[in-house]
């Protein structure tokens, strides 16, 4: 039987590691995969509480659906920004990105 | 002796934590895009064992499937080959590590503290989820209008990512 | 344990014969039901991995009848130990990396590709009682088994270090997700006029009434051509194109590597044929036959309907490959994006209405509605595609005579 502190353990090992990812990395891009790991760390959470709580209120998936459904836009809007930036500045290294207007 | 599935959360959680390390510490992109896939089907396997079968597959299908995608489309049209020498971290990696350190502290002090009842075994499950999820998903008196606000939230960031990415010459 | 139990429910009987065995000899509960399951595992793998090499046999002699030759017809009668020799060749080849190519991807690559096809075999129903799980998402996870073939395609691609492969694989992949939309709209219809995900319960609705083809064979069509253009075959094969990009994503692998390529693409088709004969064609029954004799209604038989079925789609996928000249990449996507997306929505509007009008009436007056407005679609399509000719040919007059009086 695996009690639900488990869960609740794995997911916040997980975002600290995303945290991790989005503070310490240079790459615009690696910034967002520690978001994407972030997210699913939440995920985990939420269906966690679903089937531990009350399987039958069926929000708890509802939310993780419509999880999915906002990191699949903001990783689509995010990579198409990154990937114009690149096509002006020629980098996608975040501190380097440091005026508001050229 | 632990039971199945217990064996089979300890297998996940290694699959979850070693390539969510790996992901955040690699130094090709492509590479941790990679290992993000491997964390991915890492919490689809814990969807599983939460009896949440349609999310894990649609956790393959759409993150698996599309979104480590687009990272990997992402890396490859973005690359300059000085990169991968330079260091992938900047100069205030310690401060992130005692940061990420410092919210793991504080989120297991919360979760121990949980007035909840944590240890209790779960309800078996009755009815068919299924069919739950699809009527909690279209029935006006539930949630409804979040799926259509999401639907109309995809069609904006489809728009928008295609007029960004575009190239205007 | 009588051959008649044995010939009615195989996996019950063999199950429970060797959960005996093993309790006998004192293993504890949970290894019985580990070992149990792997050995069920093994045995189905490897039924895959048999079809699929008597497929070797079959492409080759079927390309060669297609193109006016004999085929191979020296390796045993008609040739049919040929694939044995191909296996030899293919292993004791020296097996390449590539400079500068990336080790561990290039290395999984060819095994992604193949595993994306066997796990399919997992929910493939061949009888009532003979699978290899009822997943009550079955229809979901063939899309996820494909979202596995995609990564496949772009992880050869990249790791190869070759322009040529990495611009075979982005139009690859580009293919395989644009197609993806008109594939998953399309499952859904049988999905809706089931109502349950599951594949083995799509059969069982069928046997009980039609054949889902009759009810809705425009889905038929644009699902064979989706599903022709996510395995990667010609008419769409671009991306693989012998005589244009050489080979496209696997131009750098030889040897067995190339082998699970080419023979995970060949299980792949048959096993779309096979979902094709599932999904549409009436799953393991006789079209109505087995109940007029019920010999025909035992596991046996329903598992030879159901792999007959997968032979003659995998023939008619073969068909459209070797007659149907290569289309350009561009041509395919607008294809893709301005009509069978378009087309298939509209589709599935219909059909959801007309189901959810019509579900309580009798099978005599369910199934012609049903096919009639599949008819009304395609005609209004036909009808639109036409006007759009008309006048993009008007819009083009008649050239004027350069020499004027």
């Amino acid at each position: 039987m695996i009690p639900l502190s488990w869960y609740l353990y794995l997911s916040a090992v997980l975002f600290a590691i995303g945290l991790y990812g989005v503070l310490a990395r240079k790459n615009a891009i690696a910034i967002l995969l520690g978001i994407e790991l972030m997210l699913n760390a939440a995920n985990i959470n939420l269906v966690a509480f679903w089937r531990y709580g009350d399987p039958a209120l069926m929000a708890g998936q509802v939310f993780a659906i419509i999880v999915f459904a906002v990191a699949a836009a903001e990783v689509a809007v995010g990579l198409s920004l990154v990937i114009s930036i690149y096509r002006s500045r020629k980098t996608v290294v975040a501190d380097e990105l440091d005026l508001m207007k050229w | 002796m632990p039971d199945a599935t217990q064996v089979m959360f300890f297998l996940s959680a290694a699959l979850i934590l070693v390539s969510a390390v790996l992901v955040v510490t690699v130094r090709n992109l492509i590479h941790a895009a990679l290992w993000l896939i491997a964390t991915l089907f890492g919490v689809a396997m814990l969807y599983v064992l939460l009896e949440a079968g349609f999310l894990a597959v649609v956790q393959v299908v759409v993150y698996i499937g599309a979104i480590a995608i687009m990272f990997i489309f992402a890396v490859m049209l973005t690359r300059r080959d000085l990169l991968s020498q330079s260091p992938q971290t900047n100069a205030n990696w310690p401060v992130a590590l005692g940061v990420s350190a410092l919210a793991l502290v504080g989120i297991a002090y919360i979760v121990r503290g949980f007035v909840f009842s944590l240890e209790r075994t779960p309800a078996p499950l009755t009815g068919d989820t299924l069919q739950m999820l699809g009527e909690a998903l279209t029935s006006p008196s539930l949630f409804v209008l979040p799926f259509e606000v999401a639907s109309v939230l995809l069609l904006a960031a489809l728009i928008g990512s295609v007029y960004l990415a575009w190239n205007k010459k | 344990m009588s051959f008649w139990n044995f010939w009615t429910d195989p996996i019950g009987v063999a199950d429970a014969w060797l959960r005996g065995l093993f309790a006998g000899w004192g293993m504890p509960e949970f290894w019985v039901s580990l070992l149990v399951s792997l050995i069920g595992i093994v045995v189905l793998v490897v039924f895959a991995l048999v079809l699929d090499i008597m497929l070797v046999w079959v492409e080759r002699k079927v390309v060669a009848r297609f193109q006016g030759r004999l085929g191979p017809n020296r390796v045993g009668p008609f040739g049919l130990f040929q694939p044995f020799p191909d296996i030899v060749k293919l292993i004791i080849k020296e097996d390449i990396t590539p400079a500068g190519a990336d080790k561990v991807v290039f290395n999984m690559a060819p095994v992604i590709s193949a595993m994306s096809v066997i796990i399919l075999w997992a929910i493939f129903p061949l009888a009532a009682r003979v699978y290899g799980t009822d997943l009550n998402v079955g229809v979901l996870y063939l899309i996820a088994a494909g979202a596995f073939g995609t990564l496949s395609v772009i992880m050869a691609g990249w790791s190869s270090n070759n322009k040529y492969a990495l611009l075979g694989a982005f139009r690859s992949v580009a293919t395989m997700i644009s197609f993806e939309i008109p594939l998953v709209v399309t499952l859904l219809i049988p999905v809706v006029i089931t109502g349950s995900m599951s594949l083995k319960a799509i059969s069982e609705a069928q046997i009980n009434s039609v054949p889902f083809f009759l009810v809705a064979p425009l889905a038929f069509l644009i699902f064979l051509i989706s599903a022709i253009a996510e395995l990667g075959r010609s008419p769409f094969d671009l991306n693989e194109g012998e005589s244009e990009i050489v080979s496209g994503f696997h131009i750098e692998y030889s040897g067995m590597k190339f082998g699970w390529f080419y023979a995970g693409e060949l299980l792949h088709s048959y096993t779309v044929g096979g979902l094709m004969g599932i999904l549409f064609f009436g799953g393991w029954g006789w079209f109505g036959l087995e109940k007029v004799l019920p010999w025909l209604d035992t596991p046996f038989f329903g598992a030879i309907s159901v792999l007959g079925k997968a032979l003659i789609g995998y023939w008619i996928i073969m068909w459209i490959k070797y007659t149907v000249p290569r289309i350009r990449i561009d041509h395919m996507l607008a294809f893709n994006w301005k009509f069978l997306t378009p087309l298939s929505f509209a589709l599935l509007m219909v059909m959801a209405v007309v189901h959810s009008l019509l579900k309580e009436q009798a099978l005599w007056i369910y199934v012609p509605a049903m096919f009639l407005s599949n008819i009304l679609v395609g005609w209004v399509t036909l009808e639109i595609l036409r006007n759009n000719a008309r006048q993009q040919r008007d819009a083009v007059k008649t050239p004027e005579p350069v020499a004027q009086h």
